[in-house]
């Protein structure tokens, strides 16, 4: 299962898809909205995403793993919109017959995720100003003409 | 030729649309969007730098050739999941 939601992820949901008469272990891992960057402290957060293109890359993921380790049970979701702090964000599950290339195909999911999905992140400041996440500063540097004030959904 | 441009994100923000029909020659690349683009708020192209694009789903680059009924969009670096 490689999905963008909008709905609230317990993680049973990719607990699920991954089960099998084969596995000796399910490693899960889930991505929360934490209170602060920094330091600086952060109402929520919004997440867009690019829909089938990011579902397609998770799944190009999930095929990296079946070549690396041999595992052919992953899933992954991740939810899009407005999310408190503390709400998931992300999960990933991985059942394999032994929990150490459970582990390790489980931190390489995420690692991928936030290399190839299409997924963008907003800090919404608990000052309320916004802002898209920046990997480079150089990035946001140039002025930014048609800014519109910060979406509420 | 018509092609569908996909901006989000910082991208969206900048453009002031999420998506928009382009009517494009034939022979047209990915370059041709970017350029195009450029005309319209030159600033944009100090990002082209850092921002990759995609057709149909897959990411591609400048040179990559259109056809009619492509998805094309504007991807800026992602930053989904969590800092952990």
């Amino acid at each position: 299962m490689f999905k963008i939601t909008t709905e609230v992820i317990t993680g049973a949901e990719v607990r699920e898809a991954v089960e099998g008469p084969d596995a000796g272990a399910v490693v899960l891992f889930f991505g929360t909205v934490r209170n602060n960057t920094d330091g600086r402290a952060v109402r929520c957060l919004e997440y867009e995403a690019y829909p089938p293109m990011a579902e397609k890359k998770m799944a190009e993921i999930a095929q990296e793993i079946s070549e690396k380790w041999g595992i052919n049970r992953v899933a992954m979701v991740h939810r899009v919109g407005k999310l408190e702090i503390g709400e998931v964000s992300v999960a990933v599950a991985v059942a394999s017959p032994h929990r150490k290339d459970g582990f390790e195909a489980c931190k390489y999911a995420m690692d991928r995720l936030k290399q190839i999905v299409p997924i963008w992140k907003r800090e919404v400041w608990a000052d309320g100003e916004a802002e898209w996440v920046k990997p480079d500063a150089v990035f946001f540097d140039a002025p930014m003409p048609h800014k519109t004030a910060p979406q509420t959904d | 030729m018509n092609v569908t441009v996909k901006y989000f994100a910082v991208c969206h923000e900048m453009l002031d649309r999420s998506e928009e029909e382009m009517d494009l020659p034939e022979g047209a690349t990915v370059q041709t969007i970017l350029k195009r683009l450029e005309e319209e708020w030159p600033e944009i192209a100090e990002f082209y730098e850092v921002m990759q694009m995609s057709v149909n789903w897959e990411y591609a680059t400048e040179n990559t050739e259109l056809v009619e009924g492509d998805e094309v969009a504007l991807i800026p670096p992602v930053t989904g999941g969590s800092d952990v």
